[in-house]
């Protein structure tokens, strides 16, 4: 299983902050691909809009990087802290 | 050398006066730099009632944690505090803060330059801006990057 987290205005668009997949797809870019088929068109728009960030387990990751049973995924928009 | 390190990410406010001291109460500290960031009352012309910060709890210590360790890795530094609040602010309150003392001023110059360029641009924190009857999030701004970028080592 993986957990997948969604925040600021791609929570707010998505209206989801948090889901889980049952079996990990073996990289981010795939679990995109799982995301768009079971959501649909919104999620398409929103996941694969260019500027969206994504970590895994914490770290800032890419669509290329490799997941496993467990990570914790996050998509969200570049920062404005400070 | 070894750089104490202090991070927090909380809802309640901070003192300038007592973090100062924090920093200075290590044996040899000869420069103390800080830098507070403040609510501004507008945003891009628009008069806002409050900001509202979004923070991923736990990757954003994590990350805080890990560019303290890249300045300390970088200068010569004695300790290393970085606060974010969280929350609801109003104009006028503090968002932010990062101090840094060293033995001598231009590493605890370039390190707390540093240490807000890397906040600004990696930890994962969302402003909101409130006002009367809407909201909109801040958009990331360009110019932020370009002051990160200037610190790259290859």
């Amino acid at each position: 299983m993986i957990e997948i987290h969604y925040f600021a205005s791609i929570r707010e668009r998505l209206a989801c902050d948090r889901e889980t997949l049952d079996t990990a797809p073996p990289t981010v870019a795939a679990l995109v691909d799982a995301l768009v088929e079971r959501h649909g068109e919104t999620w398409q728009r929103v996941l694969r809009d260019g500027r969206v960030l994504v970590a895994v387990n914490q770290e800032v990751a890419s669509l290329q990087s490799a997941l496993r049973e467990g990570d914790e995924v996050a998509f969200f928009p570049p920062v404005t802290g400070g | 050398m070894d750089c104490r390190i202090r991070i927090a990410v909380q809802e309640q406010d901070f003192s300038l006066e007592a973090e100062g001291r924090v920093l200075q109460a290590l044996p040899n500290v000869g420069a103390l730099v800080s830098f507070s960031g403040l609510v501004r009352e507008d945003h891009e012309g628009q008069k806002i009632d409050a900001l509202f910060l979004e923070h991923y709890a736990g990757m954003t210590e994590r990350s805080l944690e890990a560019i303290a360790r890249e300045a300390a890795s970088r200068w010569p530094l004695h300790a290393i505090t970085i606060i974010h609040r969280i929350g609801t602010l109003r104009p006028g309150e503090q968002i932010v803060f990062v101090g840094v003392s060293s033995a001598h001023r231009a590493a605890a110059f370039s390190a707390c330059e540093f240490l807000m360029d890397y906040l600004k641009t990696r930890a994962p924190f969302w402003k909101k801006c409130m006002l009367a009857g809407q909201s909109f999030w801040v958009e990331a701004k360009g110019s932020d990057s370009d002051a990160a970028e200037r610190w790259r080592q290859d």
